[in-house]
């Protein structure tokens, strides 16, 4: 995934289109990270200012939501699905392979995809019946 | 020359096991081999242990052919599938793949047979049926069928949808909303997903006839953000609907306007809950609201809003078309209609198990799912999500109906049923019901906030062997608490499938397993 490095006037012109929506905070928000890759700093000022709310409030929205970080994603986004549907197909099994091969990856809560698992997500690409041999093969495609 | 219509899904689900690959593979053989295929992406049939199911269109009906991977592709080309000719993974015509055929498919109608996105192919399968006979009658008539039809909501809750539409119809305002919890986010469901991106228009016309009834002009669909799919997929069905005026300021060219936008959650399993999804909508932290208000009274930006589950949105459209007769006459009880059940988890045969209310667990697992997919024995399911009740399967005569379940100290939830074999271990699973629950609690209430903290760590403490029978007095005390103290059902309903694995498989929480350990 490619992210354009931030720029404070590439913001802005995000936020002038989220900022008149009803409710902006959460969808400025998203708008940033989807744009830049994270939430930096220097965003939550501008957001307040755009939404016009308090820096608080945007930090009190951007800590609620797990998909919201405040730095850049690695370059191979893993996420590995560790809820019931998966778990009772080894995702615990498939963690524990994963660590052993060194592999950093961020644990999800269902992807829907939960009669095909063990599901796992690499840069929104979604595997079903996910195996340590099939992440790492994805890996290195 | 002859052209052979061939089908390769295109949800997400065939997708994550190679659908994608086959689909490219098919159309790249095609061209070597100067044999002429339209290829149509449709939505899966929900035999998703079939999948990548690839179908062609044949004089008798569609054929199918399963689970196909790239490599099986040129030898399909050699047996001439294109004509529905037999191969190693023929399954025969579709329609009697007995999984499928013995079901009841009335939501589902539609999804795997059409193209998600044509219009055409909508119209042609029964589409805008119920939205043009809702058009033409008064908002108590249709509440009356849909009252009469006995749907109830499918997002967890059964609250009859007739009552809550009702309550906005009668609310005093200008402006009112539409809101569609798309947040599915229990463990073992994915019916809402497969919809959306196999039958989208469904969703709209359901949407839509709830806007014409209580006088809203505004949907909006919240979509959980680990269905980018789904949300682009409904994002094109609602760009298309309105190009062909269905959806704007002349509803089917009549004087009702309806509009519908999307919102995207951002990973947090409490925004299901129908206030805190308000929240969320609004821009802000996803927390449960106190009731009342109502959000049919006090909803969306303050304003009366319906908010209802996908299912049951999209069981709508076929109500109003065919008569809430049809519908009440399926199921048994007060659960009438049919539940789209979900097969997950540790199954042999998992996916979209549409039927009427009342087919036993038992069925379920046994019959349609066939058993684990490890070949080892079943041990326990949990039924109705992560907030939902493991069972036995010395409990598996229960009729799978909203009365009975509660009755067996469960909840049918949104419909998932997720099948473990003998190797779970039971304390394991409970534990991690609190984790989850200390995880994605809003912080509301403590005995939410706090007792999922420490139950979790008390079952540590007993997986661990140490303490447990005093532990487990005290890990009871904190579910009733929690039962009894919490805001919404979230901490409400964790100690749901903690005290079921201790009843059902009272041994592994004894002292002896700790001796054992
Ligand atoms: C923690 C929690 C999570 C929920 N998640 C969902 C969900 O993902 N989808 C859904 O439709 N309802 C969910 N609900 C139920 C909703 O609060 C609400 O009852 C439902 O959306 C109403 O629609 P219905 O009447 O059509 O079922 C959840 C409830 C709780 C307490
Ligand atoms: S029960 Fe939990 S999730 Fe529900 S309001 Fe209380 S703290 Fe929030
Ligand atoms: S539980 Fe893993 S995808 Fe649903």
């Amino acid at each position: 995934m490619s992210y354009v490095p931030w720029s404070k006037d590439e913001a802005s012109r995000l936020l002038s289109q989220t900022s008149v929506q009803p409710g902006p905070v959460l969808i400025s928000l998203q708008a940033i990270q989807t744009f830049f890759g994270y939430v930096p700093d220097a965003a939550i000022g501008l957001i307040a200012l755009a939404c016009n709310v308090t820096r608080a409030e945007v930090h009190g929205v951007l800590t609620f939501y797990s998909d919201l970080r405040t730095a850049p994603p690695p370059t191979h986004h893993v996420r590995v699905c560790v809820a019931e549907a998966c778990q009772s197909v080894g995702s615990r099994a498939l963690e524990e392979g994963l660590r052993d091969a060194g592999l950093g990856y961020e644990q999800a809560f269902c992807f829907g995809n939960c009669a095909l698992g063990p599901a796992v997500n690499i840069n929104s690409k979604l595997m079903g019946r996910a195996s340590v041999d099939s992440v790492m093969k994805e890996m290195n495609e | 020359m002859k052209t052979y219509t061939v089908y390769v899904p295109s949800d997400s689900a065939s997708r994550s096991v190679g659908a994608e690959a086959v689909a490219e593979r098919i159309e790249f053989e095609a061209l070597k081999r100067k044999v002429h295929v339209i290829l149509v992406r449709n939505g899966t049939r929900g035999a998703l242990w079939l999948e990548p199911l690839v179908e062609v269109e044949t004089e008798l009906g569609r054929t199918a052919y399963g689970p196909v991977c790239v490599y099986d592709v040129p030898s399909l080309f050699d047996a001439h599938f294109y004509e529905g000719a037999t191969h190693r993974l023929s399954l025969g015509l579709t329609d009697n793949i007995e999984w499928l055929r013995s079901q009841d498919r009335v939501t589902f109608a539609r999804v795997g047979i059409t193209d998600p996105l044509s219009l055409r192919d909508y119209e042609e399968h029964g589409g805008f049926t119920g939205l043009r006979k809702a058009l033409k009658m008064e908002p108590m008539e249709i509440i009356y069928e849909l009252s009469s039809s006995g749907l109830r909501g499918r997002g967890g809750a059964g609250f009859p949808a007739g009552i809550k539409w009702r309550t906005v119809l009668q609310s005093g305002s200008e402006k009112k909303y539409v809101c569609c919890n798309a947040d599915e986010g229990d463990s073992g469901t994915f019916a809402d997903r497969i919809l959306m991106e196999g039958d989208p228009f469904t969703l709209l016309e359901g949407m839509t006839i709830a806007g014409i009834t209580v006088g809203a002009d505004e949907g909006v669909i919240y979509i959980r953000s680990e269905y980018p799919d789904a949300i682009k997929t409904m994002e094109r069905a609602i760009l298309i609907a309105r190009e062909k005026g269905w959806l704007g300021q002349n509803v089917l060219g009549s004087s009702h306007a309806f509009n519908i936008r999307i919102r995207s959650g951002a990973g947090s399993y409490v925004c299901g809950e129908e206030t805190a999804m308000l929240e969320s909508i609004e821009g802000k932290r996803g927390v449960v609201r106190s009731k009342p208000p109502l959000p049919a009274i006090e909803g969306l930006f303050g304003k009366p809003t319906i908010i209802n589950n996908v299912l049951t949105l999209s069981s709508v459209p076929a109500i109003i078309a065919d008569g809430s007769d049809s519908y009440q006459k399926r199921g048994v009880g007060r659960s009438l209609g049919t539940q789209v059940f979900q097969l997950a988890g540790n199954v042999s045969r998992g996916g979209i198990v549409e039927l009427g209310f009342g087919v036993t667990l038992d069925s379920l697992v046994n019959e349609y799912g066939g058993g684990t997919r490890t070949g080892r024995p079943v041990k326990a399911v949990q039924v109705g999500g992560p907030l939902g009740a493991y069972f036995p399967p010395s409990s598996f005569n229960i009729s799978m109906d909203y009365e009975s379940l509660l009755e067996a100290g469960g909840m049918l939830g949104h419909g998932g049923i997720v099948v473990f074999d003998d190797s779970v271990d039971m304390l394991e699973q409970a534990k991690f019901a609190m984790e989850f629950c200390a995880e994605e609690s809003c912080g509301k209430c403590t005995p939410c906030r706090l007792g999922s903290t420490r139950g979790a760590e008390l079952l540590g403490l007993m997986a661990g062997g140490i303490n447990i029978e005093g532990n487990k007095k005290i890990l009871l005390d904190i579910c009733e608490v929690m039962t009894d103290g919490s805001l919404c059902a979230m901490g409400g309903l964790t100690p749901l499938p903690v005290k079921s694995a201790m009843l059902h498989f009272e041994s592994e929480f004894s002292s002896k397993k700790g001796e054992l350990r």
